[in-house]
């Protein structure tokens, strides 16, 4: 039998493939890689791009997409830690931005008020249900 | 017959009510379902990268990253979690009274705090508490996704990079079980290394790029995936909470419309009584 090895691909909302395999290719960020078994132990990062498996016995190879990531070699496990979001310097930095304006704009606070009053409202109505009930109760109990 | 009527009403509203509860009960069931298995999809990833981790600063025990590293405390970060809906029982006020009374520890040494908030409930109670928020992400949903996290964690992980904040903590709710939710307030950053933990095998690595550009993209991630795990296992909380919440809300209306029953009856009966002996009376007068 040929010699396999264990590929784990998992991201942070779930796993996505565990199994031997033959060989994997990866996109690595300085060229795509094609690892065989007894790989030197390597770390590297991922740009986005396809992992392909061939689990070897005739089988048909596996097509993963991954954003980027890293990619881990031991001798026996390659794990592959995949990116669901396309991460980019840039991009991460403006996701940043957009998430500290929303706290100014939020703190100064317009938009919200209108549910602030709505939400009042409701539960001025249901006070007064509950008072209503009450005396009801003590009317007729 | 006077409030007969009225009792009748009321009865009807509250069923009404009891309807919507006890639908909402059975939707936040099945939500629960789903966000259960969210959390533990994610379990695997971070259990990964928590492995590469150790096995890197194992074989680089020179290299110390920023994130790895304590430095003497004085103003710290704390992410907050929490749901964007309320009827959820007690969940968030019970992870807020938690939070105050760290804050009220921390305040106490001197330290200052800042705060990243996840969830509306979480924005509204910095803005009766007062605090300074840094950044905010709301509306989140019942599958949350990673890339809505990167933008807050990033604040947070800059501020600390850039010795604004010393120390970074995430506040959230913890799923124990379905009628236990256990407010968490867990240090993020530096990353509390059980660095004793022995490997039994470690090896050099070859890096590509280079190992401190890795390590960093590692080290971000992996806090961006335990900052998600606490949403995840959050979003567990909130629907098991809001479940039991509406489970009990059913029955207290139930209970409403029983009693309420009752006085109707009663009126209903003392309203009949009063006319018989109307009747009775007027019948002995002629």
């Amino acid at each position: 039998m040929a010699m396999t090895i264990h590929v784990d691909i998992v991201s942070a909302e779930g796993a996505i493939h565990s199994g031997l395999a033959e060989m994997v290719y990866a996109p690595a960020v300085m060229g795509e890689l094609g690892i065989a078994p007894r790989h030197t132990p390597l770390v590297t990062q991922l740009k986005p791009g396809e992992v392909r498996v061939d689990e070897g016995g005739g089988k048909e190879m596996q097509h993963f997409f991954v954003s980027g990531g890293i990619l881990e070699i031991q001798p026996h496990v390659i794990t592959i830690l995949a990116d669901t979001a396309i991460r980019a310097s840039d991009l991460d930095e403006a996701a940043a931005l957009e998430a500290k304006r929303r706290a100014e704009d939020a703190l100064a606070g317009q938009q919200a008020d209108f549910e602030h009053a709505k939400a009042q409202a409701e539960l001025a109505e249901a006070a007064a249900q509950l008072r209503a009930i009450d005396k009801l109760r003590k009317t007729h109990g | 017959m006077a409030g007969a009527k009225e009792i009748r009403t009321k009865i009807a509203s509250i069923k009404n009510t009891q309807k919507i509860t006890s639908a909402m009960e059975m939707v936040a069931a099945a939500k629960m379902r789903k966000a259960q298995d969210r959390k533990e999809a994610t379990a695997p990833y971070a259990a990964k990268m928590k492995n590469v981790i150790s096995h890197l600063s194992h074989a680089h025990p020179e290299y110390k990253h920023s994130f790895m590293v304590e430095r003497e405390v004085k103003r710290v970060g704390y992410i907050v979690i929490s749901s964007d809906r309320g009827l959820c029982g007690g969940l968030n006020n019970n992870l807020f009274r938690q939070l105050a009374k760290e804050i009220k520890v921390q305040q106490d040494k001197g330290i200052e705090v800042e705060f990243c908030t996840i969830g509306k409930k979480a924005l509204g109670f910095f803005r009766r508490y007062g605090g300074k928020v840094m950044a905010e992400v709301t509306q989140l949903g019942d599958a949350p996704r990673i890339e809505d996290l990167i933008g807050v964690v990033k604040v947070m992980l800059d501020a600390y990079e850039n010795g604004e904040i010393d120390r970074i903590y995430i506040a959230y709710n913890n799923f124990v079980n379905t009628m236990t939710q256990q407010p968490t307030v867990e240090q993020l950053v530096p990353i509390a290394g059980d660095s004793e933990e022995e490997l039994k095998h470690h090896w050099d690595y070859i890096y590509e790029p280079d190992s401190k550009e890795v390590l960093d993209g590692l080290l971000t991630r992996y806090i961006e995936s335990l900052a998600y795990q606490g949403v995840v296992e959050n979003g567990a909380c909130e629907q098991s909470a809001r479940m039991v919440a509406m489970k009990s809300a059913s029955d207290n209306a139930g209970e409403l419309i029983d009693e309420l029953q009752l006085v109707y009856n009663k009126a209903r009966q003392a309203a009949i009584t009063q006319e018989i002996s109307e009747i009775v009376s007027g019948a002995a007068a002629v």
